[in-house]
């Protein structure tokens, strides 16, 4: 079995040669899906822990603070703890709740951002699944976790999450054509849904520089519209907590909370690696034409290192947007969607597919 | 306008007020039945203009009930006082003034609340700071409280 | 057509009534606004007072005049010195004392140096309200100094006594000029920063414009003082029309806007920052010599009569009516409080805006409950 840390695909291939060799071929994928799937929720608690004190330390940088700083070095265990507090939290039963949909609320969310978290390419050959329809595919998912803030808000029995949720349906339902619309336009100029072939075809430049104006565009609107579609930054509304107290999740305690917040930041991880992949490259080194021997220093650093410097620097720009803007409310957020940025992306589709049909781009 | 013109004018709206030219202040005692009358013209009239009502006081004076007024003009920045004074202790009424200044809305149900001052022509008189349960009026001389005020 | 009148025909309406308080994170405090809600749309709000009322009117009638002093600290403890000085006014207005130019030139700093900071906290939970909340740690940074300022002086940080019937506690600490004087240098320097976090951002302005709007006829029948007032054009700084203490010996011009929304409001109190340093800068120099007490009787007993002082606290006219009948505790007082005045308003003010917009015209009043309560 070779291994090599540029590339995953023989690696992968031949493990799966190895497991079929030895078993059936139903003992085989079932015991791959299980190292796929305590791999990634390995990989889903790490990168929760780790975004969670990421976010702490960024936003006391902003605010002229230390952060954690206590609990091991660099305050670095300090979100364990807050886990395992969280963890031994009493899950307190609120009367007249709906008891299923209330404990199911958190699960969905939880499940909505797992389930896109499958698709995201994190190196060469590093996949769960590599749909056709990938792109399709995460949009789809994740757009359910919106079905489990709903439930919570409905389901606590609480005027306050109530509102919240409802903030949360009219938010998430309209920014989602954003989000889709900014996504389609990059497909036109790929040409493909696949994750693999959009970074593959991303060999010899981003699209975000390949593409023209328009491609900045779709950037630019993606990511005030996936900062708005997690509940995020000047668009919390949902959570609002100088206003709805906490929102949707002003109910839950314990772990089931922690699910929330958990859900909170991998959708944000998730909506970063989508626009890492999508527009920065993915796990694509950065190549510059013409320059080999920066290219070749370049090709040295493993592309899973690629893969997550993007998407951190994507998380970084929306904790700023976080932790310096006011929030906007319900009505201003309603109108920049629907008289602003879904206008735009419309012209900007059109100039996509105007642009790939001349063949302009380069 | 200058305290002596003050008084004259009082005097034409209500004859037979009782004024008193104190240390600070003109302050005119008028009967319960005048007090509206009087406020609504001293506020009306080009003259006086009383238009900012910036104190309202609930008082007991142990004989009588009543409420003191502190009234000064944007336009010409003079002041007076208006006090008006129910002997009825029992189940006191007085005229609202909330219609003329807005602020009095609040401040007489906060003397409603310590007083027991009823006023009509209040839209809303309800105790604003106790519990509707409370018994008496704290502010009351007479009032007594025998866990929560110690007497030395 | 469809028309708001026949779209819901047939089907039963109930009013949705939104209970944000007494424990909720905008209203600063024990406040309660039961909010009749129609989708986002306020209807109507009905304030409900009292969750941390002390009696201390009452109090105060089984209190001798300088024990009284610590009581006006717990009213607005925000603006406590300001407070203090109004009641300490009062009482030396009724004893004919005329305090020493020393006297009024510490009292008038002090006051000052209270009103930044009460606006410096202010300016923080006004960003927190909004959703910025980043605001509160550069706000906090600066009070933080002037915090000092008191603890070195006055010997204590939030509720602070420092004024006495007859003049003040102690002197000023031999530092007080130098670090007063670094702390104005200081807050030139960083109040552009408020700006640039605050003042400028589009989504502040778009929240704060033309949200909230009082008229100045409104703001006066209301009794609506302070920065809130001024936001309306109504000229009522009590430091221009009754000069107290060591305002009559210095140039400032009185904050106005005419706008009366929350951006008014917030901008009028950003400027008044400023002319509370020039003030300050105007007197901190020039402090004269001589006693910082006068010489006061062993029992202060009042001549009979009433006597009213009016001051500008950091939120409005703040009042003192004392009614004395020459005893060693007053007969009645009542403390005029700026809050409970402005909180009258907020239904007109907020009725059929959005729930953020009543978060954030209540921010712009800048309420706190203990001076609405008392």
């Amino acid at each position: 079995m070779e291994f090599s840390i540029y590339d995953f695909t023989s690696f992968t291939k031949s493990l799966d040669k190895l497991l079929n060799e030895n078993m059936s071929s139903f003992w085989a994928t079932s015991i791959e899906m299980l190292l796929i799937g305590v791999g990634i929720l390995a990989f889903y608690a790490l990168v929760g822990l780790f975004l969670v004190y990421a976010e702490r330390k960024v936003c006391a940088f902003i605010q002229n603070r230390v952060g954690p700083n206590r609990v091991g070095p660099y305050g670095i265990i300090q979100t364990i703890a807050d886990l395992f507090k969280l963890l031994m939290k009493e899950l307190i039963p609120i009367k007249n709740a709906d008891k299923l949909l209330f404990n199911i609320a958190p699960f969905i969310v939880i499940i909505a951002s797992f389930l896109a978290i499958a698709a995201i390419p994190f190196a060469k050959g590093l996949h769960a699944i590599d749909f056709n329809i990938g792109i399709f595919y995460v949009i789809a998912v994740s757009s359910m976790g919106v079905i489990g803030v709903l439930l919570a808000g409905w389901s606590s029995n609480n005027k306050y999450s109530l509102i919240g949720a409802m903030r949360s349906g009219a938010q998430i339902v309209s920014y989602e054509l954003s989000v889709g619309l900014s996504l389609i336009t990059m497909v036109i100029f790929a040409g493909s849904m696949q994750f693999s072939v959009i970074v593959e075809a991303q060999r010899d430049g981003w699209f975000l520089f390949r593409g023209h104006i328009p491609a900045i565009i779709a950037f630019v609107v993606y990511l005030i519209a996936c900062t708005a579609e997690t509940n995020r930054g000047p668009f919390d509304l949902a959570e609002a907590e100088s206003e709805l107290t906490a929102g949707y999740h002003v109910e839950y305690s314990g772990i089931k909370f922690a699910f929330f917040f958990l859900a909170e930041y991998m959708n944000m991880f998730i909506v970063a690696s989508i626009a890492a992949t999508v527009f920065l490259g993915g796990w694509m080194p950065l190549h510059v034409g013409g320059f080999s021997g920066f290219n070749h220093v370049m090709d040295f650093i493993p592309p899973f290192f690629w893969y997550i410097g993007k998407t951190f620097f994507i998380i970084f720009i929306m904790m700023l947007f976080k932790w310096t803007f006011p929030r906007l409310r319900i009505d201003q957020l309603l109108t920049l969607e629907w008289k602003y940025l879904l206008p735009i992306n419309l012209v900007n589709v059109v100039l996509m597919a105007l642009i790939v049909l001349n063949g302009w781009h380069f | 306008m200058d305290n002596a013109g003050l008084k004259e004018k009082v005097l034409q709206i209500v004859p037979g007020a009782e004024i008193i030219e104190d240390k600070q202040y003109l302050t005119v005692t008028v009967a319960p039945n005048k007090l509206h009358t009087l406020a609504e013209k001293l506020k009306e009239d080009a003259e006086t203009l009383f238009d900012y009502l910036f104190c309202l006081t609930g008082m007991d004076w142990t004989d009588s009930l009543g409420v003191v007024y502190h009234l000064t003009s944007t336009k010409y920045n003079h002041y007076i006082v208006l006090k008006v004074k129910t002997t009825n202790r029992t189940a006191p009424v007085l005229d609202s003034v909330c219609d003329i200044w807005k602020t009095a809305e609040f401040h007489e149900r906060e003397v409603y609340d310590f007083f027991g001052i009823d006023f009509k022509n209040h839209p809303d008189m309800r105790r604003i700071f106790l519990d509707d349960s409370w018994e008496g009026y704290p502010l009351r001389k007479d009032y007594v409280d025998e866990v929560n005020i110690i007497e030395r | 057509m469809i028309t708001e009148e026949n779209i819901n025909v047939g089907i039963k309406e109930e009013e949705f009534i939104l209970n944000m308080g007494p424990q909720h994170p905008s209203t600063h405090g024990v406040l309660r606004l039961v909010c009749s809600i129609k989708g986002e749309i306020v209807k109507n709000i009905e304030p409900h007072c009292g969750y941390i009322h002390r009696g201390i009117e009452k109090m105060t009638e089984k209190l001798t005049y300088p024990q009284i002093v610590h009581l006006t600290d717990r009213l607005d403890y925000l603006s406590a010195l300001i407070n203090n000085e109004a009641y300490c006014l009062c009482v030396e207005k009724a004893l004919e004392i005329e305090v020493s130019d020393r006297i009024k030139y510490i009292r008038t700093i002090m006051s000052e140096l209270t009103r930044i900071a009460s606006h410096q906290l202010w300016w923080c939970s006004f960003g927190m309200d909004l959703g910025g909340l980043t605001c509160f740690f550069y706000g906090l940074r600066d009070r933080e100094k002037i915090l000092d300022i008191f603890e070195e002086t006055c010997g204590s940080r939030l509720i602070i006594s420092y004024n006495t019937p007859g003049g003040l506690m102690a002197d000023i600490h031999p530092n007080f000029q130098k670090k007063v004087k670094e702390f104005i240098k200081y807050f030139r320097k960083t109040l552009p920063e408020y700006d640039q976090l605050l003042t400028g951002n589009v989504i502040m302005q778009e929240r704060c414009k033309g949200v909230g709007y009082i008229s100045k006829e409104d703001a006066i029948s209301y009794g609506v003082t302070g920065p809130s007032g001024r936001g309306s054009c109504f000229s009522c700084d009590v430091r221009k029309k009754e000069p107290y203490s060591a305002y009559k010996f210095v140039n400032f011009n009185e904050v106005l806007r005419c706008e009366g929304d929350t951006f008014a409001r917030y901008m009028v109190r950003m400027d008044e920052m400023r002319e509370s340093m020039n003030i300050i800068e105007q007197l901190i120099d020039n402090i004269p010599e001589g006693p910082y007490a006068e010489k006061m009787k062993g029992v202060i007993k009042l001549p009979e009569g009433e006597y009213y002082q009016r001051v500008e606290a950091a939120r409005g006219e703040f009042g003192v009516y004392i009614v004395s009948k020459g005893e060693k505790n007053p007969y009645r007082v009542k403390f005029r409080s700026p809050n409970f005045s402005n909180l009258s308003a907020l239904n007109t003010m907020a009725k059929n805006q959005k729930i953020a917009d009543l978060i954030a015209i209540g921010g712009s009043l800048d309420y706190v409950i203990p001076d609405i309560d008392r």
